[in-house]
């Protein structure tokens, strides 16, 4: 159960894989985190990170199959999951594929593969999250949605545009969820320095990934519908939304 | 009698959360509302003065209880009265104080219910001398999941009895209870007060001269540092005898009035307690003390309650709420109280209120809070520092350490890790539990947090 300063005691993380979510609950399991539930596409991948993670204090670590494009299967695995655990605090969504803009661009069935991912898996699996956790009565869903999704850009709107969905479908939800004491904290980082973005040159205001696990730590604290990482891209993006399309297009690409 | 979803906090407004709310108003109702229980079970609330979570049950049923109340019997001769549980220690007083009976127990604020005080095992300022409620109980009627509805005694039920008490509701639905009351001559309180200049000459006060008193308890400032940490104002006195009244209280001696000047405000601004307004209001209600009062009279309000006198309060402390930190540590461990203390005042981590009283023995209760010992209660505001969940550990930790522990019903955030150390009959108050409810019908937010049952 979720304490009155906002500690949480269990998370599920879907795309346990991902190097923000693995910061973030490394973090939570430093304070008073004890049940972690990883969940990803290739569960042998994430034993290391489970080793850790008990070698940190977590007593119930659990790796479970997921797979966000197998939509078919979001009710059986995750009710699994939720049958076993019947309190997680935090549901952490996320997992996402970046690709490659120019290879979505040669080879539009794999930008499709991309979105079926990032943007309709979350869909299948946030809707059958947010079932569970309604029937719980708390619980928060962290949705790792992106800046890319704020204003798309020449050189990643398949993936901006899959992240634009996501982060719609987000903002509905948590609206959906008001009264049910669960709430939907959206987490939008700017340009992240990870593995999926080596070899890319920095973004401005580039950051860590665990600078962004700070922030989610800090936003669910504080139950925060939005979390902007770092801060100041809220602001930035209150002017970069309005500019004109032709400097938009000027000061996205450089 | 009619169910719906709502959301529920404890006194302190933290972390809500979402049950199906069944009100009852008679025993009948009782059964009812354990009909076509979920798997996340039941748990009862009374006026939700609990600071954390224990009246709360995510995803299941939570029974209020506020509708049950009455008296089914009253001996006005020997003080000793049979009452449901939704009846609140407010409605006792209004009833009984005029008749010459007061509660024999009562903690800061009278909107507590019977069934509550049960299973918080309430103390108040008289713990040296009278013990926590539970030990003023001769009998209550009990609703498990197991054994239905039976009436149990501490002498003839001590296990389930004691569990009971201090018990947070996990062993049973208590639906009524009889209560031996207290004798006064007048609803007046003559009181001592004494303005201390630190921490050791509080605590040198309470432990010479506590058991000259019936009520004894200390509000310490903890904004002040250095020589003056842990000053303090030491109010302690009893009921006034009918010749210590004035001529124009010996008019109605037992004049009892249940009010409040005002309630809080729905909308305050944020942060309006905050670390320098709470520091102003230290100073001036340390500086407004006498150096020395002998013989004061004060009413039941005045002394006892005088937070009721504002009706929700709590939301003074805005929408980020509050909690209370209550640790009990046995009395030879002074040298870690002052370390507490230290720390606290250092930290800049400010408090509207702390207290600190001087308890006298246990009961029987595996869970039931107070040891002989000093405890300090304060409340903080939730949204004041980021730094305050690691200060709390650090401090649970040293509670722990000096073999004491925390009040659950204050509780509302510190790690189950701990709950064995403090609490080290645990396992006892298990087995009881597994008796009545082996199911674990009975649930509630703060036994899931601290995996209690």
């Amino acid at each position: 159960m979720r304490d009155a300063l906002g500690g949480v005691q269990s998370v599920l993380v879907l795309g346990g894989g991902s190097e923000i979510a693995r910061a973030t609950v490394r973090k939570l399991v430093a304070d008073r985190c004890r049940t972690v539930i990883l969940a990803g596409r290739r569960p042998a991948a994430l034993e290391p990170v489970a080793a850790e993670l008990r070698d940190a204090g977590a007593t119930t670590v659990e790796v479970v199959a997921f797979d966000a494009q197998d939509t078919t299967s979001h009710a059986t695995v995750l009710g699994d999951v939720f049958d076993r655990h019947p309190d997680l605090d935090v549901v952490l969504l996320a997992f996402g594929v970046l690709g490659s803009q120019p290879e979505f661009e040669a080879d539009p069935s794999a930008a499709a593969a991309a979105v079926q991912a990032n943007y309709v898996g979350a869909v299948s699996s946030g809707l059958v999250v947010a079932d569970r956790l309604r029937r719980q009565g708390h619980g928060q869903l962290v949705v790792l949605s992106s800046v890319a999704g704020e204003r798309a850009r020449r050189d990643n709107f398949v993936y901006g545009s899959s992240k634009a969905g996501l982060d719609a479908f987000a903002q509905g939800l948590a609206d959906s969820l008001t009264g049910s004491g669960v709430s939907v904290v959206i987490v939008r980082p700017g340009f992240v320095r990870t593995q999926m973005t080596e070899g890319m040159t920095d973004a401005p205001f580039a950051t860590t990934a665990d600078a962004v696990a700070d922030d989610i730590v800090a936003g669910i604290r504080r139950d925060a519908p939005v979390v902007w990482s770092p801060a100041k891209l809220r602001w930035v993006f209150v002017v970069l939304r309005h500019l004109p399309r032709p400097i938009w297009r000027k000061v996205a690409n450089r | 009698m009619s169910a719906h979803r709502r959301s529920l906090t404890g006194w302190g407004r933290t972390s809500p959360s979402v049950a199906e709310v069944v009100p009852v108003s008679a025993m009948d109702d009782i059964a009812a509302a354990l009909d076509g229980l979920g798997p996340r079970g039941v748990i009862g609330r009374g006026l939700g003065r609990s600071y954390g979570d224990p009246a709360q049950n995510a995803g299941g049923r939570v029974i209020d209880f506020t509708g049950l109340v009455g008296i089914h019997q009253l001996d006005v001769d020997e003080g000793r009265v049979t009452v449901e549980a939704g009846t609140s220690l407010d409605d006792l007083m209004r009833w009984l104080v005029p008749l010459g009976w007061f509660v024999p127990v009562t903690p800061g604020t009278r909107q507590v219910t019977v069934g509550g005080a049960i299973a918080s095992d309430i103390h108040g300022k008289d713990h040296h001398v009278t013990g926590s409620w539970c030990q003023h109980v001769e009998a209550l009627t009990i609703v498990t999941p197991q054994g239905g509805k039976r009436r149990i005694t501490p002498s003839q039920d001590p296990d389930l009895f004691w569990a009971t008490a201090g018990g947070m509701g996990l062993t049973g639905l208590v639906v009524d209870a009889t209560i031996r009351l207290k004798r006064i001559e007048t609803s007046s309180l003559s009181i001592d007060e004494d303005r201390t200049n630190d921490l050791d000459e509080t605590m040198a006060l309470m432990d010479g001269g506590d058991d000259a008193y019936d009520y004894s308890v200390a509000w310490i400032d903890l904004t002040a540092t250095g020589r003056s940490m842990g000053r303090s104002i030491l109010t302690r006195g009893q009921f006034a005898t009918l010749d210590q009244l004035d001529a124009k209280r010996r008019r109605d001696p037992l004049a009892f009035r249940s009010t409040t000047v005002a309630d809080a405000p729905r909308l305050v601004p944020p942060r309006l307690l905050n670390r320098a307004s709470i520091r102003v209001f230290n100073e001036l209600w340390y500086r407004k003390a006498p150096r020395r009062r002998r013989g004061q009279l004060q009413s039941i309000t005045g002394f006892f309650h005088p937070l009721d006198l504002v009706g929700e309060w709590n939301r003074l402390y805005g929408s980020a709420g509050f909690l209370q930190w209550q640790c009990v540590v046995p009395l030879q461990e002074e040298a870690a109280l002052r370390r507490m203390v230290g720390e606290l005042s250092a930290s800049g981590c400010t408090s509207f209120l702390a207290v600190l009283k001087r308890f006298g023995a246990a009961n029987p209760g595996p869970l039931s809070f107070p040891m002989p010992g000093w405890t300090l209660a304060l409340d903080i505001p939730a949204d004041t520092r980021a730094d305050l969940p690691a200060l709390l550990d650090r401090l649970d930790d040293q509670v722990v350490a000096a073999g004491g522990r925390i009040y659950l019903a204050k509780d509302s955030r510190m790690r189950p890790e701990l709950l064995g150390a403090m609490y080290p009959r645990l396992d006892e108050w298990r087995r009881v539990r597994a008796e009545v409810d082996p199911q674990g019908v009975l649930a509630s937010d703060l036994g899931r947090r601290l995996g209690l049952a």
